[in-house]
């Protein structure tokens, strides 16, 4: 065995090195993003906090109304979100809520074409599948070193690392909706006289529209379980109570601040979950 | 007549190795033998026919026939691998080959010119069936005020005009293939292309279709390519008839023709299965009268009848029973007189010659004689006993 272990393959080194290089000579281009992120995000959470509590509340509350027409969502929504500013983690939770809709917002951006891409051209598929295994499956803690290098301390090593964790699922989710269309309708589209865009527009895209909010809540929820990774960087939010009491081994802290991840994540859930009754007629 | 779709030496391959294929059917290898050389499928081969301005003309066989596949050449959803197929619109000279013309002119013709209506309904269910009826003008950028009227008037001809803010999936199976109607006539198109259209649905409901799709027929006129496995409906909704076998069309004709005449015994296991009386006319099944008994005079006995009929330059001036004397001539007009629906031998009906055998057997149901038939006034043939049992076995 020792002709085995003799040389060793320098794999960690290379990627050092690429991580050193890109510091290096491209740096700008990092920090660029960096404080044109950060710039976006903080000022999203100072409107956030600057508004008042009951504002946003109600806010949640006129969505759930009108989204689900339902009391018993909307009731739950507003007592919840009441119990967390009791709590006093209101502005931990728009710190949250403001990188959560960011990472989701660009995940969206990016996922939503890659998947309608891959799902008409079988190669990217092929290519894209074991990068999209390896983002999901390689461990957090991995790539949050060199995101915090390239982008320094704080919330945007975290929103990057959670968009890195979070986008398999708009784009495979997106790949599956479309290319799940039944040919009868692509059929029918065509023999109409669709061109490929309408085609994609008016048949693929609304076919494939429940597919696609299954990948926007699944997103969402990804994302609120990198909260407390993202605190680890330095980004704000209700990572970082969490983090804290872990530290201080407070425990009243730490189940504080994770029922309010709890309570955030089951609130954007049900707000952003569609009804499958709805006229979808399958 | 002009022609508004001609098929001319259409074959279709689906796979990747069309030039193969094609040498080997030129060999004249059969579809199996083809797939196992190159692993594709014959779907076509070597059909060549019109398609008159106006006209209903059913294609038609077992399922894998090839029946399906040559109707989607039309619009260009199949693409044929050698021949031509040019579809004719408008104007005597304004013709597109779908075989050779571009995308662009292609979705011209789709959008124009050749509309399509499907086994399974092919509804958008996350539109109503107003915005799907809109569906094709939407596409061709109409605007939606237009759009709203002319899809208001197809609801209307389909007589869905109560249910246009309704999703596809709250209507019946029969209402959403007429949603599919509205939807090939809001386009206007000429040519209409119907793949199965009624056949996912239950019989009565496939019978009241068929007849409002000939009701609609008569006043909009359209050519119609469509696509059956059932021989009956072949030949209640055909002007003609294509039988497709194995790709090939093995024959096409009038109804009557496939009727009385199949071409081979895959055509004749069709036509054993399917009931005559909608289809046959009295003039096949006669038997016919003799050039003296159609222009000149005198008396003659009907074959295997106890009776006689008096003709004067050939026109039928009375009838007499062995058995119950002089008989009373009535004229076929289309409908029975409402006061005959008991039996009475009295009298014999004279019918023209195209009347349907449903109606002649309806006559000789009432009055137990032979029916006697003329063209133009004159006499044309008899219809006695053996004829009828000729005819329905």
């Amino acid at each position: 065995m020792e002709w085995l272990t003799e040389t060793k393959i320098p794999l960690g080194s290379w990627i050092a090195s690429l991580m050193d290089g890109l510091n290096e000579h491209a740096d700008f281009v990092f920090y660029a993003i960096s404080d044109a992120l950060g710039f976006v995000i903080d000022h999203t959470v100072d409107a956030l906090v600057w508004l008042h509590p009951l504002v946003i509340i109600a806010f949640f509350a006129g969505l759930a109304i009108w989204l689900h027409k339902s009391w018993k969502l909307t009731a739950f929504t507003v007592l919840s979100l009441l119990l967390i500013v009791n709590l006093g983690y209101w502005e931990a939770t728009m710190e949250t809520l403001a990188m959560v809709f960011y990472a989701t917002l660009i995940c969206m951006v990016i996922g939503i074409p890659l998947g309608v891409a891959a799902a008409h051209r079988p190669w990217l598929s092929h290519a894209l599948r074991p990068v999209l295994d390896l983002m999901q499956t390689i461990p957090t803690f991995v790539y949050l070193i060199p995101t915090l290098i390239l982008f320094g301390l704080g919330v945007v090593p975290g929103l990057i690392s959670t968009i890195i964790f979070s986008i398999a699922a708009p784009v495979r989710l997106t790949q599956l909706g479309i290319a799940s269309t039944p040919k009868a309708l692509i059929e029918a589209g065509q023999s109409f006289g669709c061109t490929p865009r309408q085609l994609l527009f008016k048949v693929e895209l609304p076919s494939a529209m429940p597919s696609i909010m299954a990948g926007l809540t699944q997103c969402i929820m990804l994302s609120l379980s990198m909260v407390v990774i993202s605190a680890l960087v330095g980004a704000d939010g209700l990572g970082k109570p969490v983090v804290r009491a872990l530290n201080t081994v407070n425990i009243a802290q730490g189940f504080e601040a994770g029922l309010a991840i709890v309570i955030l994540a089951i609130v954007l859930d049900r707000i952003c979950r569609r009804d499958n009754s709805e006229n979808t007629g399958q | 007549m002009t022609n508004a779709v001609e098929f001319d030496n259409i074959d279709v391959i689906f796979g990747d190795r069309q030039a193969d294929a094609l040498a080997l059917l030129d060999q004249g290898k059969n579809r199996s033998e083809i797939q196992e050389a190159t692993n594709n499928i014959l779907g076509v081969a070597d059909v060549s026919f019109n398609v008159p301005q106006g006209e209903i003309c059913v294609l038609m066989g077992l399922s894998g026939s090839g029946k399906s596949s040559l109707l989607r050449c039309v619009n260009g959803l199949n693409k044929v691998s050698r021949g031509s197929l040019r579809v004719r619109h408008g104007d005597e000279n304004d013709v597109t080959d779908v075989t050779t013309c571009n995308a662009q002119t292609l979705r011209t013709l789709r959008r124009e010119h050749v509309a399509m209506v499907f086994q399974q309904f092919a509804l958008l269910p996350w539109r109503t069936v107003a915005e799907n009826v809109g569906f094709g003008l939407e596409l061709r950028g109409m605007n939606a005020k237009q759009r709203d009227e002319v899809v208001r008037e197809k609801l209307a001809l389909v007589g869905l005009d109560e249910w246009a803010s309704k999703y596809a999936h709250e209507l019946s199976g029969g209402m959403q293939q007429r949603v599919g109607l509205a939807r090939a006539f809001a386009t206007d198109a000429p040519i209409l292309l119907m793949d199965e259209p009624f056949s996912a649905l239950d019989p009565l409901i496939r019978n009241r279709l068929q007849d409002e799709l000939l009701d609609l027929q008569d006043k909009l006129n359209k050519t119609i390519l469509f696509v059956s496995h059932d021989l009956d409906e072949a030949m209640k909704l055909g002007n003609s008839i294509a039988i497709m076998e194995g790709g090939y069309v093995v024959q096409h004709g009038t109804p009557e023709d496939i009727a009385l005449r199949p071409a081979n015994d895959y055509v004749a296991d069709f036509v054993a299965h399917m009931n005559p009386v909608n289809i046959l006319r009295g003039r096949a099944i006669m038997q016919r009268a003799t050039k003296e008994q159609r222009n000149g005079s005198g008396n003659f006995a009907i074959e295997d009848e106890d009776i006689q009929i008096t003709v004067e330059n050939g026109v039928i001036k009375s009838a007499q029973s062995g058995e119950n004397g002089a008989l009373k001539l009535i004229n076929y007009d289309g409908t029975l007189p409402a006061h005959l629906d008991a039996t009475d031998n009295s009298i014999i009906f004279v019918a023209d010659d195209t009347v349907l055998l449903k109606n002649l057997v309806e006559m000789r149901e009432i009055t137990q004689n032979p029916v006697i038939l003329t063209r133009e006034g004159r006499l044309s043939g008899t219809l006695g006993r053996r004829e009828f049992f000729a005819s329905l076995t």
